[in-house]
């Protein structure tokens, strides 16, 4: 019986592939735009060639292209990868809740809507990558989850899995500061804080012992925690910390905490980089930071400029810069890069900062944020230079599909925005009415 | 009344201080940066009240514009300060903003934009709030705008008065253009959010009308001449009524912009609208109002009452040839206040165009708030308020590499 049903299960997955291969065979070929791959220098008349939802070919206007070949033609247009976003609450989706300040068990993936309209407004800003993390209110909200955009049933539809082994598809929400203090004292204070994260790590590191000393004998194996699980990930280095931090000092802190464990970390937002950015360098962490159109609002983070990106690049970080939707909108990501320019980043480090550097901070840099062969095909159509103003994302292709397309009124709705067009998405700030 | 006095104070205070500096300059034997002689070369001078002019020249002398013109017909005095650049505009103008009153702290110490005692409180003046030296107040000079409307916040159903002021001077009456501009009016659920009372939309109609209905005897009375004892509420109010002062009417949801349109049909005061989420779904009934709009943020998030926000809106209020500007608005937390520029840069690229969009940042916003006999264009006679730029204003790699306020150079783009 067992061993019909995976038969059938088998034949089934076989059908299902073979009509997938079906729709899919055809290679798709976009000829004459410029073309930013990332990992090179941009080719003007370039072509790129897609096919089953991978990259086949990059080239100059020489490529071959395949006879049997979809042709789209996007002279004058200039096309690049898909966008990643490093920082991202998008989805509906919520973390661990106050009863405790650490809920590495708790994933974010289980309480986000795959219809949320949020998904179309973020391919419309050419995001095709999104790190979708919990909030910043305590110390350890929960795991965070990797997902392409794409019009989807079920939120597994949507993972990007890193680590195809363990099925890690996300990294750990950290945070330090003034956000994840409660007036109860747990945490009140920073030190308080750190002594809490430590004394976790701790208890993980015993419980990786107890594994190891298990040695694959199931009858010796600690008991199954969820919590420890998760921060074995951590330490084991298939999971990483992203870590929101602000001030210069909790920025050292995230750092002294993760050397002292191993794990490997992402900053996040980093408001006072400038300040530190040697010492991040030295580190070997990444800087995932955030464009803002003024300083302010939020004391520990008044002295944020936006010279972060250069101060990053300069120091060697690989630095990336997040929306945090809904701080910066989905549809500003580009727009934030170019704010990097403005202030002294290399165009070069601001095209990364969008792309390849952030897929570094989400280890899936061998799939996605550049445009080379075998490389999933998530790329976007500008109508221009990508650090301009003028310029408006005309389409968005995840894995060889179109997701997003200006000239459809309906997508293009979700660009510009309008009436009822968020209908029927839930996000709250600042408990408005409406 | 009140209006016409201080600005009169205001008139008299400015040559006086005129006088004085001349008189100073004179005996020192020197020009001092306030009075400097400029002259400001543009590859392209966007004068916004005429063509743009292809290398073009602006001379100032003490304080206002002198000349502008290309340079075929301007020459330069010997003696005048040269700055060069790419793109010249004149100053630019935030039609609605909170800077000077909410600091960028966001500690309840230097948050003054709003008063969350009484939800009626058309007395509360911006000028004994305004703190000219607030570090965003600087921060928007230093992104070219160099004139702002600003004072208290939305979010009551009368919060207080507006101002315009410059974004240099180290007090408030030394930036101050117009020290009582509008009483800010609020329509919607924001009320809610700051007071138990009024709880809900109709309420807090109910409780506008009945101030009015107060003020318009005050101010019957006060036009008869009769005895009454002073009221600050009712003057301001009588002052609405009697069209000396406008209200600054904040609505999102297009059913409360028609709520606001009939109570000002209902008072006939001189209205602005602010906000204005939903303005595109009910356009004609603005253009039918004869009332002016300042167009919410173009990045404002869409959620709660901003639901519906549509990055086009100015192009349809344009097309429907009613007048807009734009503002940097309110916000409560992170960025502490947006930039009028950066904003209508996004309405620039979502079909308005260039032109428009810097009309709108410049005379157009003037020409609403009644300043364009000072601000708003570059015109001989007009104050010397003038952005440099290394491009287009617009885009977001330019940087603004000079501000001059008031014929003096505030900021040198380092």
């Amino acid at each position: 019986m067992k061993l019909f049903k995976s038969f059938v299960l088998a034949l089934m997955m076989v059908l299902i592939g073979s009509l997938l291969a079906f729709s899919q065979s055809t290679p798709q070929a976009f000829t004459g735009a410029t073309i930013i791959p990332i990992s090179g220098e941009p080719i003007n008349n370039g072509v790129l060639i897609v096919q089953d939802g991978e990259i086949v070919a990059v080239g100059d206007a020489d490529t071959d292209i395949p006879g049997n070949a979809d042709l789209h033609d996007v002279s004058g247009k200039v096309l690049m990868p898909g966008l990643v976003d490093t920082h991202s609450h998008v989805g509906e989706g919520d973390g661990g809740d106050y009863s405790s300040s650490l809920h590495p068990d708790v994933r974010i993936m289980d309480t986000i809507d795959p219809r949320s309209k949020e998904f179309r407004k973020v391919v419309s800003g050419g995001i095709t990558s999104v790190n979708i993390m919990p909030g910043s209110g305590l110390l350890m909200s929960g795991q965070t989850v990797y997902v392409k955009p794409k019009p989807a049933d079920t939120i597994e539809e949507m993972l990007i899995v890193v680590d195809e082994e363990t099925g890690v598809y996300g990294g750990l929400k950290m945070a330090n500061g003034t956000n994840p203090l409660r007036s109860n004292g747990s945490p009140g204070t920073r030190a308080k804080s750190a002594a809490m994260v430590r004394e976790l790590f701790i208890d993980a590191q015993e419980y990786q012992q107890k594994i190891e000393a298990a040695d694959g004998d199931p009858s010796e194996m600690p008991e199954r925690d969820l919590r420890m699980e998760t921060l074995v990930e951590v330490l084991e280095g298939k999971r990483i910390v992203h870590n929101h931090t602000h001030r210069h000092d909790d920025i050292l802190t995230a750092i002294r905490l993760a050397e002292e464990f191993g794990y490997r970390l992402v900053l996040q937002h980093v408001s006072e980089a400038h300040k530190v950015a040697d010492e991040i360098a030295e580190s070997g962490a990444h800087a995932s930071i955030i464009a803002i159109d003024s300083p302010g609002g939020k004391l520990e983070a008044i002295n944020m400029i936006n010279i972060n990106g250069r101060e990053l690049e300069d120091a060697g970080v690989n630095v990336a810069f997040h929306t945090d939707d809904p701080i910066v909108d989905s549809r500003f990501l580009l727009r934030s890069a170019a704010l990097g320019v403005r202030n002294g980043m290399s165009r070069k480090a601001a095209l990364e900062s969008v792309t390849i550097a952030g897929a570094r901070m989400m280890d899936i840099e061998d799939r996605v944020g550049s445009l080379e062969e075998g490389k999933d095909a998530d790329f976007i159509i500008l109508s221009g230079e990508p650090l301009s103003v003028y310029t408006h994302v005309e389409q968005t292709w995840i894995e060889g599909e179109k997701v997003y397309d200006r000239s459809n009124p309906e997508d293009r709705d979700y660009a510009t925005g309008g009436y009822e067009i968020f209908r029927s998405t839930n996000m709250h700030i600042h408990g408005e009415r409406h | 009344m009140m209006k016409l006095f201080d600005q009169n104070i205001m008139k008299i205070r400015n040559v006086l201080f005129g006088l004085i500096t001349v008189a100073l300059s004179a005996a020192s034997g020197f020009l001092t940066t306030t009075d400097a002689q400029i002259a400001v070369q543009g590859e392209t001078v966007y004068t916004v009240s005429g063509e743009a002019i292809q290398n073009g020249i602006v001379l100032i002398n003490n304080g206002v514009i002198e000349e502008v013109g290309s340079e075929d017909e301007v020459d330069i005095p010997s003696d005048y300060e040269r700055h060069e650049a790419a793109v010249v505009t004149p100053g630019l103008i935030d039609a609605r903003t909170v800077v000077g009153l909410a600091g960028y702290y966001n500690q309840d110490h230097d948050q003054d934009q709003l008063e969350t005692s009484n939800a009626v409180q058309p007395e509360l003046r911006a000028i004994d709030a305004f703190n000219a030296r607030e570090f965003l107040v600087n921060y928007l000079m230093e992104e070219g705008i160099t004139t702002i409307h600003t004072g208290h916040a939305p979010g009551a159903v009368i919060s207080g008065q507006t101002m315009i002021a410059k974004t240099s001077g180290e007090t408030v009456e030394e930036s101050l253009v117009d020290s009582t501009t509008t009483i800010a009016v609020t329509f919607g659920p924001s009320i809610d959010n700051n007071y138990d009372s009024p709880g809900t939309r109709a309420k807090a109609v109910a409780v506008l009308r009945q101030n009015l209905i107060e003020a318009r005897e005050y101010a019957d009375k006060r036009a008869a001449g009769k005895d009454q004892s002073r009221n600050l509420k009712m003057e301001a109010l009588a002052d609405l009524l009697d069209g000396k002062i406008r209200a600054l009417v904040s609505a999102h949801r297009a059913h409360d912009i028609m709520t606001a349109l009939r109570i000002q049909r209902e008072f006939d005061f001189p209205m602005i609208l602010e906000g204005a989420s939903e303005a595109y779904v009910v356009l004609d009934e603005i253009k039918e109002a004869d009332i002016p709009v300042v167009i919410h943020p173009l990045m404002t998030r869409p959620s709660g009452e901003r639901k519906n926000v549509d990055m086009e809106t100015p192009a349809k209020m344009k097309e429907a040839g009613i007048p807009f500007a734009f503002q940097s608005g309110y916000e409560s937390y992170v960025p502490k206040t947006r930039v009028a520029r950066f904003e209508a840069a996004i309405a620039a690229a979502n079909e308005l165009g260039f032109e428009s969009a810097l009309h709108a940042l410049t005379l157009g916003a003037a020409e609403i708030l009644g300043i364009d006999d000072r601000v708003g264009s570059i015109e001989e006679g007009k104050d010397a308020d003038i952005v440099l730029y290394d491009g287009d204003p617009f885009e977001y790699v330019t940087h603004i590499e000079g501000v001059i306020i008031n014929g003096e150079i505030v900021y040198d783009g380092e």
